[in-house]
């Protein structure tokens, strides 16, 4: 009876330290569903069908909607974060694949894999605001914190175009590592870290000056360099630390921000791309395609607390403050 | 794109029925080409001075036997295809650094008459060779360089021997050598545990080569050839008025009474005899080989690791799919974009300096960076192992261990390669 008690208050005390629930939600690029995970309980609560190869994932309106890039469907899909019901499809230009959403919520900027372009959308009109155009296969897309800038990411042609976001028109173009496929700012929106797929590297480029000031490399013992394949990257809100996930390695790189240096690696599922924070910070969500499972990254311990079998090759992950 | 074709240097001189057919198909997808990518028109100011970088594709044309099927028939602009995307491809990085990119191609039945126009072209500036020629014709371009600064592409001539004991400085292959086919294929055939081989091979030379090259495979990876048989019967014409009854007979016959076996390995790289033989051995046997399964280094269906757009924009330009030859030319022309990309330089020294370098690597759509091996300057790539509809696997299959890259485990390595630069 005493170890009973025991444990049940140490089940109530460990609830208690991670109070807020929130609800993960993650693609299936395969199933063309969408997973949603309790972070609390750390099950699937339900699986939703969604429209064709759904990739990236974001939220809109403090988190009350869901929009799904439809690659396949050449759509933007916004479903109701809290119902899970379909609200509307909005207009994305061919090929979506992933996005990311003015800090002041509106418009949405989407890269468009086969066109060559950036298209800008008014989320609440469901409108085409203008097409930018860009490299060859644009994919990572990162804005400013004060949403002046937006950076997009072109596959083939090896480049972070910079965007300026009042007229609409790229202003530079920096040359990283081969096939970069995300950009995501520091919290202080003075840096922004880009991440090159085939390169293997991580380059971290000055936003004032557009040139690159660092490079983060990795070097994982037993894993053959042409493994190392980073990809989704995200900063913790004090700036001082980013997580990379390094695709067919199996692992998320630390890094300490000011070194460039990997702290450590953590070992998740397989082929490892896009990661996402719970909104208090203390959980990383990372989505890992060819094993079908998302793994959870205990942010504190960097301790890789459990895996979660999803749908089949788990592509994007978003998270509701809720 | 469109002044490629003004700088097309049309040699040709013999045109077989085949041939003819291919010029008509050719002619009607350059008709078709739209405009592939679109045009970064407000993008920053362009840089102050913009330096060209000429490619020139050299096709020998070969008097090739039909292949079988009608389905087979190579377009008329296989190879130069690959080569124009890579242009437009180059040309869209290119376009903020001040580098833009041309195509040139002449094509001739005749190897001097390639010699005689590549050497002018030389003589006037041109540095950058992607070739379409016989195994002999490399050597002969090759050697006719060697003092000049000029670099050579092999795009089209899997041949072993120009890899190893006939390779040359400025050459850098982009197509696959035989020998890495044939271990892709033999590592999926492990993989399988289907060991046990039955060797169809063809009577030309190039079916001798593949067939040498898969029983070198089998002694690498633990297979054995349990039976080998030469199917020497002519083809005869490729069609006729039925055909099927007397061939619903033969293969049978042919495959009659052979030692266990898990697969049929047929060598037929001219496509005269191979596709006769899925369903219809005496035993219900797969086929692999140069017909069936097969390890080629690209597929029109891959659609892995971004090779979706790939392949679209392939289509939009070509307005057909892309096959092996436009892809090892799109590689050619791509690796000599990304040197100048990463130089910031149209120097030849640069460039040819950087393909040479460690620091070099090209996204060629494989999940993985794609570099040239130092000791003989054969590309690394991963390979596909496909049915004529879909990939079935890449290789190098998981397990094959390698101490610098697993992608050795394709071809011949370099500790033993007879290859001295």
């Amino acid at each position: 009876m005493r170890l009973n008690s025991f444990l049940s208050t140490g089940a109530l005390l460990l609830f208690a330290s991670t109070a807020d629930a929130y609800t993960v939600f993650v693609s299936n690029e395969k199933d063309n569903t969408v997973s949603v995970i309790d972070s609390t309980s750390l099950e699937v609560t339900k699986t939703i069908k969604v429209g064709q190869r759904p990739r990236g994932l974001a939220l809109a309106r403090n988190g009350e909607w869901l929009l799904i890039c439809a690659s396949d469907d050449n759509v933007v899909q916004v479903y109701d974060a809290r119902t899970l019901d379909f609200v509307k499809n909005l207009p994305s230009g061919p090929d979506p694949e992933l996005f990311v959403l003015h800090p002041k919520g509106n418009p949405l900027y989407i890269a468009n894999e086969d066109d060559n372009i950036v298209t800008v959308v008014d989320i609440e009109k469901g409108s085409v605001v203008t097409e930018i155009p860009v490299g060859v296969e644009p994919e990572g897309m990162g804005i400013s914190p004060d949403g002046t800038i937006l950076v997009n990411t072109s596959e083939t042609t090896n480049m972070a175009h910079f965007i300026d976001t009042q007229s609409n028109k790229t202003v530079d173009h920096v040359l990283v590592d081969a096939r970069p496929r995300y950009a995501e700012f520091t919290p202080d929106g003075s840096q922004v870290w880009v991440s090159s797929e085939i390169g293997g590297t991580v380059s971290v480029i000055d936003v004032k000056t557009r040139k690159p000031v660092g490079k983060v490399s990795f070097q994982i013992n037993g894993v053959n360099a042409d493994a190392i394949q980073p990809v989704g990257v995200q900063i913790t809100k004090d700036g001082k630390t980013a997580f990379v996930a390094l695709g067919p390695a199996n692992r998320v790189a630390v890094v300490d921000t000011a070194t460039l240096k990997v702290e450590r690696y953590l070992l998740v599922g397989q082929r490892v791309w896009q990661l996402a924070f719970t909104p208090d910070e203390k959980q990383l969500f990372t989505t890992n395609g060819t094993s079908n499972d998302v793994s959870i990254i205990d942010v504190e311990k960097l301790r890789v607390t459990k895996s979660v079998k999803v749908g089949r090759y788990p592509w994007g992950v978003a998270i509701a403050p809720f | 794109m469109e002044d490629c074709e003004a700088h097309r240097h049309d040699l040709r001189l013999k045109a077989g029925m085949l041939r003819l057919a291919a010029v008509i198909l050719f002619s009607a997808a350059m008709l078709l080409v739209g405009a592939p990518i679109k045009a970064l028109a407000q993008s920053a100011a362009p840089p102050a001075e913009t330096r060209t970088i000429r490619i020139l594709l050299v096709r020998e044309s070969q008097d090739r036997p039909a292949p079988l099927s009608l389905l087979d028939i190579p377009p008329g602009d296989d190879g130069v295809a690959g080569a124009r995307l890579a242009i437009a491809d180059n040309n869209n990085t290119g376009r903020f650094l001040g580098q833009e990119f041309r195509l040139d191609i002449i094509e001739s039945a005749k190897a001097d008459e390639l010699l005689a126009e590549v050497q002018a072209r030389v003589a006037a500036g041109q540095h950058f060779l992607v070739l379409d020629v016989r195994p002999q014709t490399v050597l002969m371009l090759a050697d006719a360089l060697k003092t000049r600064d000029v670099l050579l592409f092999n795009a089209g001539a899997p041949d072993e021997n120009l890899r190893e004991a006939d390779c040359r400085a400025n050459v850098l292959h982009t197509s696959p050598s035989r020998a890495m086919l044939a271990d892709a294929l033999a590592q999926y055939l492990a993989w399988k545990q289907w060991r046990r081989w039955f060797l169809v091979l063809g009577t030309r030379p190039e079916d001798q080569a593949f067939a040498e090259a898969m029983r070198r495979a089998a002694k690498r990876f633990g297979a054995r050839i349990v039976e080998e048989r030469t199917f020497s019967t002519e083809s005869g014409s490729r069609r006729t008025d039925g055909g099927h009854e007397q061939v619903q007979q033969q293969i049978p016959l042919f495959t009659q009474n052979a030692a266990a076996h898990d697969v049929v390995v047929v060598a037929d790289e001219s496509e005269l005899f191979g596709e006769y033989f899925p369903f219809r051995t005496w035993e219900a046997r797969p086929v692999v080989g140069t017909q069936g399964l097969t390890a080629t280094s690209w597929h029109p269906a891959l659609e892995q690791w971004g090779g979706t757009q790939f392949q679209n924009r392939f289509r939009r330009s070509a307005n057909r799919t892309m096959r092996p030859l436009d892809y090892d030319t799109w590689l050619a022309v791509r690796s000599i974009g990304e040197a100048a990309t990463r130089r910031r330089s149209t120097a030849f020294a640069e460039i040819s300096a950087h393909l040479r370098s460690v620091e070099f690597e090209l996204a060629g759509f494989k999940g993985q960076r794609l570099t040239f091996r130092d000791w003989n300057g054969q590309l690394r790539q991963p390979i596909l192992i496909a049915t004529p509809k879909l990939p079935v696997s890449v290789s190098p299959q998981p397990g094959f261990l390698h101490q610098f890259s697993v992608l050795d485990t394709l071809g011949i390595d370099r500790p033993e390669t007879k290859c001295r630069l």
